[in-house]
Order: structure tokens, then C-alpha cells, then sequence
């Protein structure tokens, strides 16, 4: 069936069997590996878009429940030479070992920041009403949707740190 | 996944009719389609809810909130009104799955989602949920997450909602549309059915009937608290959760509404415990009295014994930190 998606600031038009999910339209019908498979069962979040700005796993949902919606994949965020302040910390603080769930890592930090900076509160905060500061246990809790299987948490704890001093 | 037709609902009552001759409802899909990629659910048709009106979050007359049930798990754990008046809501939501998955699930959605029981989702294994008649390989099995209370020989899953545990201890009611066109609001007990000998009906929803919102009541006096005990510190399911909302008058205890998840097949609440507890003085006796009354009918099936002390301290611990004196 048709669907019309916005990627990364471009009308696409699709044409899809249903079952296909937003990850495999992504990965197989317009070529953007970069939004990885993992588990394709929600528990990884190697599969991290966001949708009309809130991060969500593509493997869990149907292109063709998307239509009208803006989809920004780790391709969006930034490119070679134009790195954002996050893809820029992923390097400089070594966020990463082999690198498969970073995409992942860094559009979950992305919306995760805006999600700070919306005075969302979460799990481990103590004031539901007051926002929340950008604590190490912040942090953790905020990304536990994010699997590192390398166990690079410490420097993806570190790199988002730093880009959120920069104000990615 | 199995083949299915796809159809977007323009209203919510042509989605009653649409869903009717064999189709499900879809609209976070969080949990529908993980169980369908595995085919454990295999429905002819997908009817998507998603551009029903259905994701507001209105004042109510009396002061209480009427919730779309298309509101994302994320939207009502974070409004503002939800965080000052029904803390333990707002809790038993951000205790729960990821943010990713907040951000998709839905209010209606959380309500109807599966056991996460692996029997039910091992399609080689005996489940009377999945396949009525076929067994429980949970019994003999590997049953540490499953439950100790309102279980049948022929199930022991539990509900794995956290959410829907607050909304217990709150009293909220969900609302509903028929295929015929009437409404009707259920409470939360008598929306969830015990498996008994037919595990596989889960609810008191007909064919066509279709959850649209859930209504809290106006916010009472007194602590709100949704304490979750799980394996991991976040991002896993409730191996044991209270929610609480206690109230205190002239020293003793004027209100103790009390539901629990991780027990159950459905989340638990007893009014016996809730009694014995009103007009007390706090005490730990006390709390273990109502752990007692609690866990009167509860046993466990092997690798799940401990939650039965686990269910007990964690009440316990839950109403020691409700009742307390601050200074």
C-alpha cells in the first residue's frame, strides 16, 4: 500500500507490502542502513528514529502507520563533516566499541536531551514537578532503552555529558 | 508475520464495525506486533486507531481527569496535572519499558497488552492462553516471574501492566464504545477477567468493543507511592509493585488504597487488607497483618515462592514509608 513519509526533511513515497515495519522501509526500500537491526523486538534500541520529534523503535511499528509523519534517522542528525555536538562526542570520548548500536545511542540521546529540556521527569527523580538535572543516574536511566553489548556505557554516559554542556 | 489486511478508521464507530469479523485493533503496536512477528497472535486485520480523536486529556466536572485512550504512555506520565494530583500515575508509568516504548504505547493499548509469560510466547511450549486446551508448561516450568495469586490450574500468568496497578489504587474507570453504539464504563476489576478455565479470555470487552479513555476520579488527601521491585533497576517488567495512596488523621490511618502488580493476572486489589488497615495505628504488626490478609489465598508454584516474602516485605516497606512522621 501507498505511504507518504517525510524522511530527514524529504517527501519519499512508499510502496509497501503492511507488514513491513518502519525499520525495514528505512534499512531495504530507501537505503538507509544507518537505523540498525538488533533484536527487531524493542529491547535493543539499535533501531532509534525519531518520529515528529519523540524517539521511538522503528521495529516495532508499520511504515504504512506513518503517513504524513517526519522521520529523523541517525542520516538526518548529521553527516561526515558535519557532525552534531553529539556525534562529535561519540568520537572525541569513545563511545563506542564496535559501533552497531550507536546510531541508536545518539538519536535516543538526541530526543532525550530535548526531552531535559522539556522538564521531563523520570524514574529516578526525586521532584516530579521541578525538571531534572543531568545526572550520571539521569543519564542511565533515561537511555536503559539504549543496549551497548560492548558495555560502552561509561563514555556514552561521558559523550553525552559533554555535548549537553555544549548544547546539542 | 502472518498476511492481514490494513485499514485506517476514520471514526470510532465505524472502527467497532471494521474490527468485528476477525480483525484487532492497533495503535501504539508496541506489544501487538512483537506477538505478531512471532505469530502467537495471527489477527486476519489490522484496524488502526491512531487518527481517532481519542488522544486529549480533559478536565472532568468533578475534578477528575478523563484520558484519551490514545495518550501515549509518555504524554500522561508527564502532564503536568498527572505529576502534582495522581503522582503514583505518573510513577507507575515512568517505572515502566523504555522511553522509546512510552513514546508509542498508549493508554488503551497499555490496558490490553499480553503476559509477557514465555510459555505464551514460545509457540513450541503448552499454553491454554494461547492455545485453549493445549496445557500450562508454566506450572513445571520455569515460573520465578509468574504469579501467586487468582491463578487456575490451568494458568498462572500475570498482567504485566504498571500502569494499569496505579489506575487500580486510584479507582479509575474505563470507558468503552460498543459495535451497537452504547457506552458503558467498567472499573478495572470488572474489566479484567481471572483465567479460571479459559485463560484466553482475558477481559469483559466484547467483539467490537473498543476502550475509549479512562477516567480518574478527583485527587484525594494523602502520600502516593508506586514502589516496583524487579531484577534489573530499570527496564524490566514487576516482579513484585505496589501502588499506594495513604492518607493519616490524628495519627492513624484515615485511607490505605493499595494495588498490587507482579501478583496476579490481573492487577490486585483487596478491600479485607484495605479495612484492616483504615482507623490503625501505624505499625510494622499492623503492616504484617495486612501482608498476611494480602497473601491468605497466595502460593507459589516453585521458582516463584519468594514472592510471596517478597510481596510481604515490600507492602511493608511501602506503608512504613507512606505512614511515617516527617520532620
Amino acid at each position: 500500500m501507498q505511504t507518504n513519509v517525510i524522511i530527514n526533511g524529504t517527501q519519499r513515497r512508499l510502496e509497501l507490502d503492511p507488514r513491513t515495519t518502519l525499520l525495514d522501509a528505512l534499512r531495504h526500500h530507501l537505503g538507509l542502513s544507518g537505523s540498525k537491526k538488533g533484536c527487531d523486538h524493542g529491547q535493543c534500541g539499535a533501531c532509534t528514529v525519531m518520529v515528529n520529534g519523540r524517539r521511538i523503535n522503528a521495529c516495532l511499528t508499520l511504515a504504512c502507520m506513518h503517513d504524513g509523519d517526519e522521520v529523523t534517522t541517525i542520516e538526518g542528525i548529521g553527516q561526515p563533516g558535519n557532525l552534531s555536538a553529539l556525534q562529535e562526542a561519540f568520537v572525541s570520548e569513545d563511545g563506542f566499541q564496535c559501533g552497531y548500536c550507536t546510531p541508536g545511542q545518539i538519536c535516543s540521546a538526541t530526543a532525550m536531551l530535548e526531552e531535559i529540556r522539556n522538564e521531563w521527569p523520570s524514574h529516578v527523580t526525586d521532584d516530579l514537578v521541578g525538571g531534572a538535572e543531568l545526572t550520571n543516574e539521569e543519564i542511565s536511566e533515561r537511555m536503559s532503552g539504549n543496549l551497548c553489548r560492548c558495555s560502552a556505557y561509561p563514555n556514552i554516559v561521558e559523550a553525552i555529558r559533554k555535548a549537553a554542556g555544549k548544547g546539542a | 508475520m502472518r498476511p492481514f489486511d490494513y485499514i485506517r478508521a476514520d471514526s470510532a464507530e465505524a472502527a467497532t464495525r471494521q474490527v468485528a469479523d476477525g480483525g484487532i485493533f492497533i495503535a501504539g503496536g508496541t506489544n501487538l506486533l512483537d506477538l505478531m512477528k512471532l505469530e502467537v497472535m495471527a489477527p486476519e486485520a489490522l484496524i488502526d486507531i491512531n487518527r481517532l480523536e481519542l488522544n486529549q486529556i480533559e478536565e472532568t466536572e468533578d475534578g477528575g481527569l478523563r484520558i484519551g485512550a490514545l495518550v501515549t504512555n509518555s504524554d500522561l506520565a508527564n502532564d503536568t496535572r498527572v505529576r502534582r494530583d495522581w503522582p503514583v500515575l505518573s510513577r507507575a508509568l515512568l517505572a515502566g519499558a523504555s522511553a522509546q516504548l512510552r513514546n508509542k504505547a498508549t493508554t488503551g493499548g497499555n490496558l490490553l497488552q499480553r503476559t509477557r509469560c514465555l510459555y505464551f510466547y514460545d509457540r513450541a511450549m503448552a499454553c491454554n492462553k494461547r492455545e485453549p486446551g493445549s496445557g500450562c508448561a508454566a506450572r513445571e516450568g520455569f515460573n520465578r516471574i509468574l504469579a501467586v495469586l487468582g491463578t487456575s490450574e490451568h494458568c498462572i500468568a500475570t498482567h504485566p501492566s504498571d500502569m494499569a496497578v496505579a489506575m487500580r489504587a486510584l479507582g479509575a474507570k474505563v470507558e468503552t464504545l460498543k459495535e451497537d453504539g452504547e457506552t458503558r464504563q467498567l472499573t478495572l476489576d470488572e474489566l479484567y477477567l481471572l483465567p479460571g478455565d479459559r485463560p484466553d479470555r482475558e477481559t469483559v470487552l466484547e467483539v467490537g468493543e473498543l476502550i475509549t479513555g479512562v477516567v480518574l476520579p478527583a485527587r484525594v488527601d494523602g502520600r502516593q507511592t508506586y514502589r516496583k521491585v524487579r531484577d534489573r533497576a530499570s527496564y524490566a517488567f514487576a516482579l513484585v509493585s505496589v501502588a499506594g495512596i495513604v492518607a493519616m488523621e490524628d495519627g492513624r490511618i484515615a485511607r490505605a488504597d493499595l494495588a498490587f502488580g507482579g501478583l496476579a493476572p490481573k492487577p490486585w486489589r483487596d478491600a479485607q487488607v484495605e479495612a484492616l488497615l483504615v482507623g490503625e495505628t501505624p505499625s510494622e504488626a499492623l503492616f504484617n497483618k495486612a501482608a498476611d490478609q494480602l497473601l491468605a489465598q497466595a502460593r507459589g508454584f516453585g521458582d516463584n515462592d519468594f514472592k510471596l516474602l517478597l510481596a510481604r516485605r515490600t507492602l511493608v516497606s511501602v506503608l512504613t514509608e507512606l505512614t511515617e512522621t516527617r520532620t
